[in-house]
């Protein structure tokens, strides 16, 4: 059983509450695999995806989990809001809840936003993503596949790679891979791995080959190009020579490694296509486990006791 | 009419006297105080036997059994917001909140709208306050032209108009040059330069102190070196030019031993601390609590221990509020998009006592960073309740106990990240220019 009515981040979570998730997902990926995919669960309720960033597969993916939950869907998004127009947070997500909504799906550039909803609202509050701060399904439907492919989480080797300070997908996932007794390293430039994550449980590579080797999952993180020519690092095409995942770099891990990543991928930079449309490749798995897990999300949401 | 506080406990650090004795004050000055039992070795005073019961008709006695008695505070570091942000905070409501804090001088910052860059700023400031005011009001004016950092301000005339001292405040002065010419420049007026002392440079978008917690909360953080780098920047200079830096809300442990050790060289340096950087740490933004977000950010248990240390041993001069009050639809908002800042006039005295209960300051060492020191800094004659001075009195209850209730502030910000809190130790009564001021 959950006891929050919202999800706002994995760090709030127990290792049995992420288990429980997970488990209850496996039961809906079956749903998914039916000829009819959609079930009466949390028929009448309402889901709102309130995305003040742009996404494409985050907002698809919590509106087909909604749908096949039998919730209606409305999306609101930010260009045709009334946030244009300058209304603030609270009144928006007041006037949303106003609607009826009993999902609020949330994505906002700012850390913290979630949970400022979460105080003032009624409605649960699942978390898209929320600036630099966490990205809690997107964890969940990582381990979802980890475990699918790897049957067991604990004592795995996991890499993430890229620029974890500014990721919430890496924060979210050092949270949920370590409750769940994976060995978590961290790989990239110093720059971007500052060295207070040592705190949360991790190693931290700042040389490519050696953070590679032994690893059985390997998370491939997207670089934001607006981040070269502040400091972070140089240029995208030294941070590809040097962090890039490349077949070479790939060899250095174990034989069966998988290889991850949240999307939307930056081909031949952080990762090769080859690579990304290989056999070790599980990215389209991801995505499609992202329905199953959001479903169960929502579900277990619904029947927390208020 | 007269006023007669007796059976106080009164305490000046101004003159070294306290003990149980009587103060008279008549047309607003201080006319006679006489410390009947002096504690033993301080001074005793004016042992002059007052109670003459035929000439005590028209005298108002005020019986402070078992309550101090100090000369009236000052706060060298608030914003009152006005002109231009009233919304935030008036003259008024911001001295209807210093009087129920204690306090009966403040200083006003110059980021207003205009900047106090100039004597008509100024002008206006004090004539409002004088219309309106429940305290005196001293102006701080801007170091640059519209705090832009780039070209000083007419510092003398601001002076003669009133200012008391010169601060860019929040927009510190990143250019060298210009800081050393402020510095120099000042010492023919012999005011006091206030840094706030920030590279802005290195702080770019922090929020909250830099550590394992902004990176959990994925707040981006502020390291104490951009404190510090500032406050030896401005050490520096201090020491070449000779003139007279005052460091603002000293927040780190590396701040208080560059102070210290320049003030061991001699450099004409003096330094104030809050009460949240000695109250709270960084922890107090879990939950991206808005009303603990402030700048310099809330730091750690370490920095907290080195504030204190620092008071102690007189490194640091001043304890100050920067209260800086906003509206509560602007912190009630997205963590990084709500302004800095705390409301702090109201808690300021009550926590600052604690540092007597928990045995860092004695009595005399608190009301003396709160009352003569700023005077001292400031050049003013304040702060004191010497015979002939205007009678500017704090009555207070070392035992009297309550709850914060931030919605009960009479500042228009109710920023505040104390609400709720228990406190003890409260002022029961402020005169200001011997009136007992109602709060109406």
């Amino acid at each position: 059983m959950l006891t929050s009515k919202d999800l706002l981040g994995i760090k709030e979570l127990t290792s049995e509450e992420i288990n429980f998730i997970l488990d209850t997902a496996s039961g809906f990926k079956d749903i998914l695999g039916r000829d009819i995919k959609k079930v009466p669960t949390l028929r009448g309720k309402t889901t709102v995806n309130l995305f003040f960033e742009p996404s494409t597969r985050t907002r698809t993916s919590f509106e087909l989990a909604a749908k096949r939950l039998s919730t209606d869907v409305i999306n609101f998004s930010v260009t045709t809001s009334s946030v244009v127009k300058g209304e603030s947070l609270i009144d928006t997500a007041m006037t949303v809840q106003a609607l009826g909504a009993d999902f609020i799906i949330i994505r906002h550039s700012a850390s913290g936003v979630p949970h400022l909803l979460a105080k003032k609202l009624k409605a649960s509050i699942i978390n898209a993503g929320d600036g630099i701060n966490e990205h809690p399904t997107q964890a969940l439907l990582d381990a979802f596949t980890i475990k699918e492919k790897k049957q067991e989480i604990k004592g795995l080797e996991v890499a993430i790679v890229g620029d974890i300070v500014h990721s919430r997908v890496a924060k979210s996932n050092i949270y949920c891979l370590t409750k769940l007794g994976a060995k978590v390293r961290l790989v990239g430039p110093p720059t971007l791995i500052p060295k207070e994550f040592k705190d949360l449980g991790v190693d931290i590579h700042h040389n490519m080959e050696e953070g590679l080797k032994g690893v059985d999952v390997l998370m491939m993180l997207r670089i934001q190009m607006e981040r070269q020519g502040k400091g972070f690092f140089p240029s995208t095409d030294e941070y590809s020579k040097n962090w890039g995942l490349t077949p070479d770099r790939l060899a250095i891990a174990k034989n069966d490694v998988i290889v991850m990543h949240p999307g939307p991928m930056n081909r031949g930079i952080e990762i090769s296509s080859e690579i990304a449309d290989g056999p070790k490749s599980v990215i389209l798995d991801q995505v499609t486990n992202g329905i199953a897990v959001r479903m169960a999300v929502m579900y277990l949401l619904a029947g927390v006791k208020r | 009419m007269k006023i007669k506080i007796i059976n106080g406990y009164i305490l000046d650090p101004s003159q070294k006297i306290e003990g149980i004795g009587e103060i008279l004050i008549e047309d607003g000055i201080i006319k006679e105080l006489n410390i009947n039992r002096p504690k033993a070795g301080s001074r005793s005073r004016g042992i002059k036997d007052t109670t003459n019961k035929k000439d005590l008709s028209d005298t108002k006695i005020i019986n402070a059994e078992g309550k101090y008695v100090v000369p009236g505070l000052i706060d060298m570091h608030v914003h009152l917001r006005e002109p231009g942000f009233e919304y935030k905070e008036s003259i008024k409501t911001g001295t209807m909140a210093a009087i129920k804090g204690g306090f009966t001088t403040i200083c006003c910052m110059p980021n207003t709208l205009p900047v106090n860059d100039h004597a008509s700023v100024t002008e206006f400031i004090i004539r409002k306050a004088t219309q309106e005011g429940f305290c005196k009001v001293l102006p701080i004016g801007a170091i640059t032209k519209g705090q832009k950092g780039e070209e000083l301000a007419e510092i003398g005339t601001m002076k003669n108009e009133g200012c008391v001292a010169f601060s860019d405040d929040g927009n510190p002065v990143m250019n060298s040059l210009i800081m050393r010419r402020a510095l120099e420049y000042s010492k023919a007026f012999n005011v006091p330069i206030i840094s706030h002392c920030e590279d802005i440079t290195l702080s770019e978008g922090g929020l909250v102190n830099e550590g394992l917690l902004s990176l959990t909360l994925g707040l981006k953080g502020i390291p104490n070196e951009a404190e510090e780098i500032m406050v030896y920047r401005d050490l520096l200079l201090a020491q070449l030019t000779g003139g007279r830096l005052h460091i603002a809300h000293v927040s780190t442990e590396g701040s208080t031993k560059l102070i210290r050790d320049a003030k061991a060289k001699g450099i004409n340096v003096t330094a104030e601390t809050c009460p949240h950087y000695f109250s709270l740490t960084e922890d107090a933004i879990i939950g991206y609590n808005t009303n603990a977000k402030v700048n310099p950010p809330l730091r750690t248990k370490k920095d907290i221990e080195a504030i204190k240390e620092a008071l102690k041993d007189g490194t640091i001069d001043v304890i100050a509020t920067d209260h800086a009050p906003h509206h509560n639809d602007e912190k009630m908002m997205e963590f990084e998009k709500a302004p800095f800042g705390i409301s702090g006039l109201e808690t300021a005295f009550s926590l600052s006592l604690n540092l007597v209960r928990e045995g860092v300051l004695s009595l005399t060492q608190l009301i003396e960073k709160m009352t003569i020191n700023p005077a001292k800094i400031l050049n003013i004659n304040r702060g004191t309740l010497k015979i002939g001075s205007q009678a500017d009195i704090l009555i207070f209850d070392m035992e009297k106990e309550y709850h914060v209730n931030a919605k009960e502030f009479i500042s228009k910000g109710k920023n505040t990240p104390f609400d709720g809190w228990v406190l003890k130790g409260a002022p029961v009564m402020t005169i200001y220019k011997g009136i007992i001021k109602e709060l109406v």
